[in-house]
């Protein structure tokens, strides 16, 4: 019978992880795709820390899990904040357009 | 010890219900130029008032909240540094603010919300607290970078900022998670002692590969910089100047507790990717600021480059660093406010310089303030007698101490590259001419600030030569760091 392990859970955390990272450097479309990367990253880390937690028997990590939550949706209110913000001046949020400094 | 004793967390607990009380307050005056001068000035007055209970805390050692929290002289000093950062770039703040429509009452109180992240950070003993007290003090600032809301270059910088900072969030949070996962503990004392007792397994080290590249972000070390230059360039110049001065110190004293206190049993991990993001940033630094023409970016490469220095001083994993890196970071807190000030005060026919050719003629119009100018980019380039050649003696020599010779001698290459550009800036302000003169007037807090850190740089030799006590005092400092 096959039984699902901490590893699982990690490999899956890692999976998801990576997939958020790589997907911000190449996309290349809409900067809200980034944003849906960025929240995929976060993810990735709830279910590490849940599975940790569970594996180790106490409660600290999933404690953890619901802080990141919270901080995840004021940093999603404020990166969208701050895109509408660049919308109405640029008119767009293709991420080939974040060009006007060179960097 | 109790459970609910609040003291050693006063400061915080003060700026926090202050910040609130502001919010308030600011809503219901009137027109926006006069909440926003209050506000300026309420907030000013906290953080003096923040330093002032933070000093009479004392010195001893303390935990509050079930551990999570902890204040030494470490954190005391660096507390004490980081509010000082913070009340010079507000006092420059007045006209500034004015010029770049960026007169909102929002804009101290977001400062003040960030630097209680940062108290926090400095504080936090658990690494959840590391990470609440972390976006507290970067959501502020991603706000801030963004505050002139009619400037696409402003917006731009915010964007960027936030993309880059929310990532390297997620990396440190990753980081985070695979500690608690191979330790078993959030506490910082848990973590030490699990990694003493058990090893340094495979996963702990991967976990601390993440969480320092994600703090090397928030101190913009190569090759995590790529943020900096056009978030320095597209930000407001006195957001600029806040960016440059406090974030830095806060995350450079996060670092040193993290690596010297938390993760001492992987020193022989963690020192090699410190070497790497040392030389990275110093290389980077130096040869980006000599090809910049715009006196923010300019700034950017060299705050970059004066990380990589500092990173020097904390790879030596040794007491003698970290007290190194205190003093290193004091006197870059001290110069860059200095150049800001000047930065910020000056203007050719009523517009802002923004660019190092418009620093020609600058000795004519304003001989005191260019020999200011010239004392502190000395200082930065690490010119003896000045305070920076000090700096960056003791980050050099604790280097050397540890047997990293090598690390020392790229080092000291790097920072003659550096020399260069800070005396081209010289050069520009004394030899070259220029068609229009600056305008005569610089803000009397501006010039206040640019004599007090000028006149320091001297102060650190005399300091340094007849108390020896100064540099004692910083290595017993540094060893509370272990807590």
């Amino acid at each position: 019978m096959f039984t699902i392990a901490l590893t699982h859970y990690l490999i899956v955390a890692a999976i998801l992880f990576t997939l958020g990272a790589v997907g911000i450097f190449l996309n290349r479309k809409n900067v809200i795709v980034i944003l849906m990367c960025i929240e995929l990253m976060l993810l990735a880390v709830n279910i590490n820390l849940a599975a940790f937690s569970a594996y180790h028997g106490h409660i600290v990590g999933q404690i953890f899990a619901m802080f990141i939550l919270t901080v995840a949706a004021a940093e999603a209110a404020i990166g969208l904040a701050i895109l509408v913000v660049y919308f109405r001046n640029r008119g767009s949020i293709a991420v080939e357009d974040i060009n006007m400094m060179k960097g | 010890m109790d459970l609910f004793a609040l003291q050693p967390a006063i400061a915080e607990i003060f700026m926090a219900v202050m910040a609130l009380i502001l919010v308030m307050v600011a809503a219901f005056i009137a027109p926006q130029a006069r909440a926003s001068k209050f506000t300026r000035r309420a907030t000013i007055a906290t953080f003096i008032l923040a330093g002032w209970m933070c000093l009479y805390n004392g010195f001893t050692p303390i935990s509050a909240f079930n551990g999570m929290f902890f204040t030494a002289p470490f954190m005391v000093m660096m507390k004490l540094l980081i509010l000082l950062g913070a009340m010079g770039v507000l006092c420059m703040a007045a006209r500034e603010v004015e010029e770049s429509q960026i007169d909102k009452p929002e804009l101290p109180l977001l400062m003040l919300l960030s630097v209680l992240g940062m108290m926090l950070m400095v504080s936090a003993n658990d690494i959840m607290l590391l990470y609440m007290g972390l976006e507290l003090q970067s959501l502020p600032l991603y706000v801030i970078a963004a505050m002139r809301r009619e400037s696409t270059r402003a917006s731009e910088a915010g964007l960027k900022y936030f993309l880059l900072g929310a990532l390297s969030s997620g990396l440190l949070l990753y980081g985070a998670s695979m500690l608690y996962g191979f330790t078993g503990h959030t506490s910082y004392a848990g973590i030490a002692a699990s990694l003493s007792y058990e090893g340094v397994s495979a996963g702990a080290v991967i976990g601390m590969v993440f969480l320092i590249s994600g703090l090397a972000f928030k101190i913009s070390a190569a090759p995590f910089h790529m943020w900096t230059p056009d978030v320095y360039e597209g930000a407001p110049s006195i957001v600029t100047a806040f960016f440059a001065v406090v974030p830095k110190l806060a995350v450079m004293a996060l670092f040193m507790r993290f690596t010297h206190g938390v993760l001492a049993e992987a020193s022989a991990s963690w020192q090699q990717i410190l070497m790497i993001l040392a030389v990275l940033s110093m290389f980077i630094g130096a040869g980006g600021a000599i090809m910049q023409s715009d006196l923010k970016r300019f700034m950017a490469y060299s705050s970059i480059a004066h990380m990589g220095y500092a990173l020097v001083g904390l790879a030596s994993a040794t007491p003698a660093g970290v007290s190194a890196v205190m003093l290193y970071m004091l006197i870059y807190v001290l110069s860059s406010l200095g150049v800001f000030a000047l930065i910020l005060a000056l203007r050719r026919e009523g517009r802002a310089v923004t660019r190092i050719e418009d620093l020609a003629g600058f000795s004519r119009t304003h001989p005191l303030y260019a020999l200011c100018m010239m004392i502190l980019m000395f200082s930065l380039a690490g010119i003896p007698p000045l305070g920076g050649f000090f700096g960056k003696w003791y980050v050099f020599s604790a280097a050397v101490a540890s047997g990293q010779v090598v690390l020392a001698v790229i080092a000291v290459l790097a920072s003659v590259i550096g020399a260069f550009y800070y005396i081209r800036i010289v050069k520009i302000m004394y030899i070259d001419e220029s068609e229009t003169a600056l305008d005569a007037d610089i803000a009397a807090s501006n010039r206040f600030i640019a004599i007090v850190a000028a006149a320091a740089m001297f102060g650190f030799m005399l300091a340094l030569a007849t108390l020896r006590g100064v540099i004692d005092a910083s290595v017993i400092f540094a060893r509370i760091v272990v807590g």
